[in-house]
């Protein structure tokens, strides 16, 4: 029962680094990709200065080090629950992204925005009643 | 045109490379704890696994696609639109990993697909 109750909440602290990691590694990324020209209007023969572009910008390599310790609690998380769990759960993020995204880069977000991404939380609060696992477990590593 | 492009590759490279990577993970097992030499073999085993290889080069695919985008939308509308992944990853959960997925379940992948229509409308 202890042992239950234990995985259950290492499962969900994981989850809630997961919430944290994902927008935190977007909003970066968002600001690195600022400073460069728009995706619209580029050109094949342009890629090699845009590429060098990206990859010289200090918020993409913040963005991408969030993303893969995201990446690494993902892994984990998915090796004790339900993709299908754990991929509408995460939804949260939506919300802590846009809340990121207005405060640390301006962005208006509104009415109807907030609205959208509040169903997208009520869908997560009912992802989150159903429990983390309804398949077969496998093997211990 | 090229933007709808973009979302496309983030939907779909995002999602097939999810369960590419879930399928590589579950084929390792359960870890059975936190220690550092217990996730270092864990991330080992995996990264043996081709469907890792697969996943992840899908992912890479759909991660420049997302910065292709984030160049001219924001994030607050990129990301949230990213989501309608939710369905095509819930539906090959089912088919692919063989994950059986409650009704209750399926309620709240609807509602979020709602909230990713509201999200796209708000942009009109």
């Amino acid at each position: 029962m202890r042992k239950s109750s234990t995985s259950h909440l290492t499962t969900y602290l994981l989850m809630l680094a997961i919430v944290i990691l994902a927008p935190l590694g977007n909003v970066l990324l968002g600001k690195g990709m600022r400073g460069i020209g728009s995706a619209v209007h580029w050109e094949p023969s342009q890629m090699p200065r845009i590429l060098e572009q990206i990859f010289r910008s200090g918020f993409v390599w913040l963005g991408i080090l969030s993303l893969l310790s995201f990446f690494l609690a993902y892994m984990l998380v998915l090796s004790r629950a339900d993709y299908s769990f754990v991929q509408p759960a995460t939804a949260v993020s939506y919300l802590v992204v846009a809340l990121l995204g207005s405060t640390l880069l301006g962005e208006r977000v509104n009415a109807l925005r907030w609205l959208g991404i509040g169903v997208i939380c009520l869908g997560v609060l009912i992802v989150g009643r159903t429990p983390p696992r309804t398949t077969k477990e496998p093997g211990h590593a | 045109m090229r933007e709808a492009f973009f979302f496309f590759l983030i939907v779909i490279g995002g999602t097939a490379g999810e369960l590419c990577v879930t399928r590589a993970v579950r084929s390792v097992g359960e870890i059975g704890g936190f220690r550092p030499a217990l996730i270092l073999r864990f991330v080992k085993r995996a990264l043996g696994n081709r469907w890792m290889f697969i996943g992840v080069g899908l992912m890479t695919i759909a991660f420049f696609s997302l910065l292709a985008v984030l160049s001219f939308e924001n994030v607050s509308f990129v990301v949230p639109v990213s989501a309608l992944s939710y369905a095509a990853g819930t539906g090959g959960a089912v088919v692919f990993l063989h994950e059986r997925v409650t009704r209750q379940r399926w309620l709240g992948v609807l509602m979020v697909c709602a909230g990713v229509t509201i999200v796209w409308l708000s942009r009109m």
